[in-house]
Parts: structure tokens; C-alpha cells; sequence
């Protein structure tokens, strides 16, 4: 039976990352679980066992149910009938063998009815189910609100809502606004308390919502009167079963369109408040957006994947001028080149993912028992790593994504416009990971205070400090080389005090920082299994020439040609 | 008292995914070159149990297969979809059996596990596809049976209705318990693995097994009891040898043809209408449709 887990073995890979047992042992509490749960792991070993049994659950469906199902899926789409979204019936069957399963919730913790997993193999379950339906993947990936609900609000919501995930509840987030898209600051949708003083109302509308009829939605609303900017918003939970919202319309999509994107009315809707009044922005949705971020950086990942699969199968197939058209240079090298950028994008998604997973293990171990001195610094430091990577990731990985999507459908030819091959959806699908969870515009604005406060120079050096084999010390020399170079870059912009340049250039150094970061991680990996040495030879050797193709612009940019990009600012 | 549902279950080569050298020079299946695997309509006839157990608060689903060592793995297959225990019929001695021997053999297995109110099994295996099975261990248990079944339209504690795929339509009948039950290949198909029943039962071994391992999980066996597969000899089943193995199986096979499939049998068709067509009066015309 064809499998999207065990076809693939740069995943299990991930699984053998040093950092794993350490990630492993605190989030399992040092295995206490296993005398209450008789699916609980006894050790590291048996640990690793079971998210490689699970993944390749998840790799089965995937292959066999999830991705046969994605065209008709694309096709029909989902529909309002009586003021209720329902899904294609592929989506439907797609979620009936999730929930079956037992894949839904699964970090959540036992006492809740998940599979108290590490993200590392969640965020991997994310990548497969993506690479199979990536507008199924929204609805399966929005199980992250679980994780925000466990992480903030309080024991009796908690006790009452998260049991129904791992029985099969979907989930929405619903942040956007018809006046609120990047800027969430400006969200109006209004709450208000009763005089119970539990229950909230909310009043307003919500837009761009995916999945908006989820049984679960988390919805962020104005809780104080008289404010406009983020302090006076908080976040709420409405439960479906209350029927107090109007599904206004489904946005009719160019891609994901398995996907409801719902405008909701809110009427006298009533909710619960999640965590502290005004924390809403400023706390919680800061870091649902971050698992979000790091959901589209696996989501990016899984559709390269798929797009480079077709490429490849088809480059075999279609013969012209007497041969396979992967036997001609200028295809070879797309397709080489699609390779090697998805090794070095999944090698970023799997180290963002453990900082998230080492920060997100000390919160769990911190409901149990006080950390000392020393893991309160370990988890800072690696919520910094996580802070900063994540953008570092949305941004490369969803860029990365759109271009190999691109250049499948050009390996396809002609063929590749119809609408005959998967190619075309996979494409359609590709385009808006660089838009939604903050647009790659958006990232480089969170992504360059790594550039300025050092946080990525300094990971460079920590990589720099790792051994390498003799025969790939000619490959670090060049990363070393390239971080002094990107040093200068920074320094020579930060030099001229000019928070505009900073801005204008932001998106050319953070570009250079991951190139570089990448570079490190396809090296480390290429360590430990030669499967990747050369797609670290190829993919650093083509960042060197692209880091220096940044550097001579900036170096040779003059504040006064700033005017020439300002023509059209009335 | 409990209630038991009992399900037979093969491991068999996969003859669906037949390579060039799935069957040696005397004609004979070549095991190695295939995968062994969970006989589909087994899965079907899984399912069905399962969703008697839904039915049935308290009831379990115990699974038996008769073969080597290694169709341990298919009782475990049946434990990540929602059986409570299994055992394995294996012994050198059952060697050769055709459907009578064996038949005989899973009696004996079955008889051990009364009282029980349900016998299911899938309605015949992909390698010997003689569908007799089922109904010979029922003959020998003094059952009575329901074959080619399709869908379980109710059950409980008493009676059991179902409804029977046949040849020219579907048929609903009603049957008391204990009852055996053969499944066919258009009933529902079985629920996928679920994570958390991979994770409890993952380590079930048989004994033999047991002596393989390269990991001691002796503590870890002690604590949970449920990862204990049963292995039945035939001593343990007290069984007579000569109605075993070879000596037991009047079923000599007698001659073996291999066919091979010519290309003149075929017709390439086009998406073209008048294609189409003609398909479609050819599949009329010979009553495969309409």
C-alpha cells in the first residue's frame, strides 16, 4: 500500500536529531505516564517507536484516502446549505478515517484524550497530510487551537471543550476583519459581557475566516469599550452548538478551495473568555500565530513535495526528441534544484520545530513542578530561537514553496496548463502560503529583529562550532565566509542610522541569514547521512552566489536612488 | 457473561500485486516473492465484529488465525483496529492442511473460547479462495451460518439480522445465537489502525516471538498482560494427528495449469464515442451490465 510517510525517508530522519530524547523525556514528564495510560510510552526508545508506528497511520490515509480524494475535493468544493458549511464528500471521509484513527489532538495530553505527542511528529503529520490535500490540511492543522486553549484558558473550559477534539471537533480561528487583515490592532468585533458575568456576546463580523463553521471557534473581539489598539482586545470561544452566527458566504478561491473561507456574522453570539481581558492580542494570538506560521512552513514543505513528485514522474514519462525530458540539462536542473531546495526548507522546518518543542515541553513541565534557574534559561533561549526562526521559516519556506510549485508546472509543458494533471491544482493551491498567517512581507518585518539583535549570527557561529568531516570542510569555509560577509552587510546598513534603508533592505538580509542558516543545517545533516551531501554542496554553493548578488546591490545602493522607487507615493 | 464475538483471520500472500515471479515452474504460489498479508475479506468480516462490539457495550472481539510463527503480525493488525486478545493455531503438525484439516483444527481453537455468540470470518482467502472453511468449522461446531454476508443491519444479545449479498439481489435473514457468520468483499471496509490502540498493543508478542526479541520488555509484560498473544499447539487443542496436515487432507491436487493470458484477448478502446459504444453494447450483450 502506497505510503506518504514511508516513501519518504528524510522524515524519519528527523526523528533520530540528537535533541529528540531531550524533547521527548520532558514532554512525557520523564515517562510517569505510563502507569495511567496503557498507550503511554516506557521510555525514549519505545517514545520514537510509536510517532514512527503513528506517522505511518497517517502516511497510509494520506495515500490511500486523502490524496485520491483531492481532486474531486477541489471540484465540489464545500457549501452552505440551511446556514451549515458542508464539507465535499471527500473532506468528510477524509476527517471520518482521521478521527477513526486517533489523529486528531494528538499533542494534546492524555487527561484529555490525546496522544500527548512532541510537536516534531505532529508538524511532520502536518507536512504528509499537505503533500496529500493542502486545503484538507487547514481544517486537519486547525487542532492547534486545542493547543491554545490548553495553554491558556482556564481548568473548567479546559475540562469541557478539549476532550471533544480527539473525538473529532474541528476549530476555526477567527481574527480577520473586513477592516483587519495584517493590521489586527483594527478588529472591531464587539464583546460584551453579561451580567452573569461568564458569558460574553459577541457582535460583528468576521472575514477571510477558514473553516468558519468549525465547531469550535476562537474568536478575537474589542472586550473594552472606548479602546482602538491591541490592549483592548481579548479572546473568546464560541461553541457552534449555540447557533448564533449567520454564515454570510464562502469566498470562492483560486486555490485550497476544500477549504471553506467563511464570512460570519456574529449575533448576540455568546462566548467564554480565554485566559486574562486584553491579553488577546498581544498574548494569545501572538502564539497561535506562531503555530500557525510554523502550520504553513509544513504545509509549504508537504505541497513542494508533492509539486516535485509530479515533476519528476512526468520529466520520466514525456518523452521529446527522442528521450526522456529528464535527460535535458535545462530540466535536470529544475528538477535538481526543486530537490535541494525542499532538503534545505524541511532541514529548517524540523529545527524550528524543536526550539518550539523544547520552550513548549518546559510549559508542560512547569504545570507540574517549579523549573530551576538553569531550564528557565534553557527555555528562554530556545523561545527566542523559536521566535525568530519561525518568520525565518514562513517567509523562505512558503517562497520556496510558490517556486518549485512554478517550475513543476514548467517542467509539465503545455500539458502542465490543462487541467489533466494534479500539477495545476497543486499550483493553484501553492500561491497562498506566502499570503496568509502574515504575508512574507509581514515575516521579514518579524524576521529582521533576528538580523539586528544578532539572534541568527550568533546560531551561525553555533553551527560553525560543529565538526565536520575533512571532505566537506571546503563547504563550511564557504558559510564561514558568507557569515562575514553577511556580518558586513548588516553592519554597513545599520551604519548609515537610517530605519528606512533598514526596512527597504530588510527582506535582502533576512534572505542572506537563512540562506546561510540553511547552508549550517543541510551540512549538520549531511554528517549523519550522506543522503544530503549533495544537496548541501549544490545548495550552498548556489547560496554563496546569491548572498554575494545581495551583498554588491546593498553595498552599491545609494540612499538618494531611494527617491527612484518613491515615483508613485503620492 | 461477556459477550464474544470470535474472529477468523489468514495471513496470505498478496496475490493481488502478482510480479512475474509469483508462482514457481510447478505452479505452485511462491510465498517468498509476495508480501503476506491480512486476507481482505477477513478486514471485512473484522469490521463487521467490530461494530458489534460498538453494539454491544462491554462485548469483545477475540481473533484466531491458524499459521506460522510470523501470522502473529495479523492478530496484531487486528488488535491496532479494535480486538481485545488473540491466539495462533501453529504447530509443524497442521503443515499441508487443506480446508477439511484445517477446518478441524480451528474447531478445536474456536471450541476453547465458548461460550461465544458470534463466529465471524471473511468469506474465502485470495490464495485457495475455496470459501468452505467457515462453513466446515460451523458443520463441526453444530452452528448455524449466514454466508456472503454484507451488512449487519442489527444484533443483540440473542439474535443477529443480516443481509446477504447474492448472486441476483440481497437477501435479510434473521438468525439466534450462537451463530457463524462468513463475510464478503462488498460488506464495509475495515476501520483504518488507530494510533492509540498501535501504541497499547505494539509490543503484543507470542512466546515463540518473545525469544527473538532483541529488547527485554519481561517488566513491561508484567504490567500489562493484554500484550500476551496465545499460541495453541496441537496438543493443546488435543487434537487427532491423522485428521491434521497432509494426512488429514483428502484434497490431492492433481494437476496444475499455468495460464497465461494472450495479447489477441484484449481490445484497446479509445475514449472516442463510438468506442465507448461498443463497450458498452459488449458489456449489455453479455449481461455484465444492465
Amino acid at each position: 500500500m502506497a505510503n506518504f510517510y514511508t516513501d519518504n525517508p528524510a522524515l524519519k530522519f528527523q526523528l533520530s536529531h540528537p535533541l529528540m530524547e531531550k524533547i521527548v523525556k520532558l514532554r512525557e514528564l520523564n515517562y510517569a505516564d505510563r502507569e495511567k495510560y496503557d498507550y503511554a510510552p516506557v521510555d525514549f526508545e519505545d517514545a520514537i517507536d510509536s510517532y514512527d508506528k503513528v506517522l505511518e497511520i497517517i502516511g497510509e490515509i494520506c495515500a490511500e484516502i486523502i490524496a485520491p480524494n483531492a481532486d474531486e475535493v477541489d471540484k465540489v468544493g464545500p457549501k452552505i446549505v440551511n446556514n451549515e458549511v458542508i464539507y465535499a464528500r471527500g473532506t468528510q471521509e477524509n476527517l471520518e478515517a482521521l478521527r477513526k484513527a486517533g489523529l486528531i489532538g494528538m499533542s494534546l495530553p492524555r487527561q484529555y484524550g490525546g496522544l500527548n505527542f512532541s510537536m516534531i511528529p505532529y508538524v511532520m503529520a502536518a507536512e504528509i497530510v499537505s503533500r496529500a490535500d493542502a486545503g484538507f490540511a487547514n481544517i486537519w492543522g486547525l487542532q492547534d487551537c486545542a493547543e491554545t486553549i490548553h495553554e491558556f484558558a482556564s481548568d473548567e473550559i479546559k475540562n469541557e471543550f478539549l476532550p471533544r477534539f480527539p473525538k473529532g471537533a474541528t476549530a476555526a480561528m477567527d481574527l480577520t476583519e473586513p477592516d483587519a487583515g495584517s493590521d489586527l490592532q483594527a478588529v472591531q468585533l464587539k464583546a460584551t459581557p453579561d451580567p452573569d458575568g461568564k458569558t460574553w456576546r459577541l457582535n460583528g463580523v468576521k472575514r477571510f475566516i477558514t473553516n468558519g463553521d468549525a465547531d469550535i471557534s476562537l474568536v478575537l473581539a474589542r472586550s473594552e469599550e472606548g479602546t482602538t489598539d491591541a490592549r483592548g482586545l481579548s479572546l473568546f470561544l464560541y461553541d457552534r452548538t449555540s447557533k448564533a452566527v449567520t454564515i454570510r458566504r464562502i469566498e470562492n478561491k483560486l486555490g485550497i478551495k476544500g477549504s471553506p473561507t467563511c464570512e460570519l456574522v456574529f449575533n448576540n453570539a455568546p462566548a467564554l473568555l480565554i485566559g486574562d481581558r486584553k491579553m488577546g492580542l498581544i498574548k494569545y494570538v501572538m502564539s497561535l500565530m506562531n503555530s500557525a506560521r510554523l502550520g504553513v512552513g509544513a504545509q509549504s514543505v508537504g505541497i513542494a513535495e508533492a509539486a516535485y513528485r509530479e515533476a519528476l514522474k512526468y520529466a520520466y514519462e514525456r518523452e521529446q526528441f527522442g528521450k526522456a525530458i529528464i535527460n535535458y540539462p535545462a530540466v535536470y536542473e529544475m528538477i535538481t534544484w526543486m530537490k535541494v531546495r525542499i532538503d534545505a526548507m524541511r532541514a529548517l522546518l524540523y529545527e524550528t520545530t524543536r526550539f518550539v518543542d523544547v520552550y513548549k515541553a518546559y510549559n508542560l513541565v512547569a504545570e507540574h513542578r517549579k523549573l530551576d534557574t538553569d531550564e528557565r534559561n534553557e527555555q528562554k533561549n530556545y523561545q527566542k530561537l523559536a521566535d525568530m526562526y519561525t518568520p525565518l521559516l514562513k517567509l523562505t519556506a512558503s517562497e520556496y514553496c510558490n517556486q518549485i510549485a512554478y517550475d513543476a508546472l514548467q517542467v509539465h509543458g503545455g500539458t502542465g496548463f490543462m487541467k489533466d494533471f494534479p500539477i495545476e491544482r497543486i499550483y493553484r493551491d501553492a500561491r497562498i502560503t506566502s499570503i496568509y498567517e502574515g504575508t512574507s512581507q509581514l515575516q521579514v518585518v518579524a524576521a529582521i529583529r533576528g538580523v539586528t539583535t544578532g539572534v541568527y549570527l550568533k546560531a551561525m557561529h553555533d553551527y560553525e562550532a560543529r565538526p565536520v568531516m575533512p571532505e566537506m570542510e571546503y563547504l563550511k569555509t564557504i558559510l564561514m565566509d558568507m557569515t562575514k560577509e553577511y556580518e558586513e552587510a548588516v553592519r554597513w546598513v545599520e551604519a548609515t542610522n537610517n530605519a528606512e534603508l533598514l526596512d527597504f533592505h530588510a527582506r535582502r538580509l533576512v534572505e542572506m541569514a537563512a540562506n546561510i542558516i540553511m547552508g549550517y543545517l543541510l551540512l549538520i545533516d549531511a554528517q549523519q547521512n550522506n543522503e544530503f551531501t549533495k544537496s548541501a554542496e549544490i545548495f550552498i554553493t548556489r547560496a554563496q552566489a546569491e548572498n554575494k548578488q545581495k551583498w554588491v546591490f546593498i553595498r552599491n545602493f545609494d540612499l538618494k536612488q531611494m527617491g527612484n522607487y518613491k515615483v508613485f507615493i503620492p | 457473561m461477556t459477550f464474544r464475538i470470535v474472529v477468523l483471520a489468514k495471513q496470505v500472500p498478496d496475490t493481488r500485486n502478482v510480479g512475474k515471479d509469483a508462482m514457481k515452474a510447478d505452479g505452485t504460489v511462491n510465498r517468498a516473492a509476495l508480501p503476506a498479508i491480512f486476507n481482505p475479506e477477513d478486514l471485512n468480516a473484522l469490521e463487521m465484529a467490530l461494530r458489534m462490539k460498538d453494539s454491544i457495550p462491554g462485548a469483545e472481539v477475540v481473533v484466531v488465525s491458524m499459521g506460522p510463527g510470523r501470522a502473529a503480525e495479523i492478530i496484531r493488525e487486528a488488535m491496532y483496529r479494535g480486538a481485545d486478545r488473540g491466539f495462533l493455531v501453529t504447530d509443524r503438525k497442521f503443515a499441508g492442511s487443506d480446508t477439511l484439516a484445517t477446518s478441524y483444527a480451528l474447531s478445536l481453537a474456536v471450541k476453547k473460547l465458548e461460550p461465544f455468540h458470534v463466529l465471524i470470518a471473511g468469506r474465502q482467502a485470495i490464495d485457495g479462495d475455496t470459501a468452505q472453511v467457515g462453513p466446515q468449522t460451523a458443520e463441526k461446531l453444530g452452528l448455524p451460518q449466514i454466508t456472503y454476508a454484507e451488512e449487519l443491519v442489527s444484533i443483540d444479545t440473542q439474535k443477529v439480522i443480516i443481509r446477504r449479498r447474492l448472486e441476483r439481489g440481497v437477501e435479510t435473514v434473521k438468525a439466534p445465537l450462537p451463530v457463524c457468520i462468513t463475510v464478503h468483499g462488498s460488506a464495509p471496509s475495515c476501520r483504518p489502525r488507530n494510533a492509540k490502540l498501535v501504541m497499547k498493543y505494539k509490543h503484543a508478542r507470542t512466546t515463540t516471538e518473545l525469544q527473538e526479541e532483541t529488547r527485554d520488555y519481561t517488566e513491561l509484560r508484567h504490567e500489562r498482560p493484554w500484550l500476551q498473544i496465545t499460541e495453541w499447539s496441537v496438543e493443546d487443542l488435543q487434537a487427532e494427528t491423522d485428521k491434521l496436515g497432509l494426512a488429514g487432507s483428502p484434497t490431492k491436487v492433481k494437476k496444475i495449469d499455468n495460464v497465461v493470458l494472450q495479447h489477441k484477448e484484449s481490445k484497446v478502446l479509445t475514449a472516442a464515442d463510438n468506442d465507448i459504444d461498443w463497450l458498452m453494447k459488449k458489456l449489455i450483450s453479455s449481461h455484465i451490465i444492465g
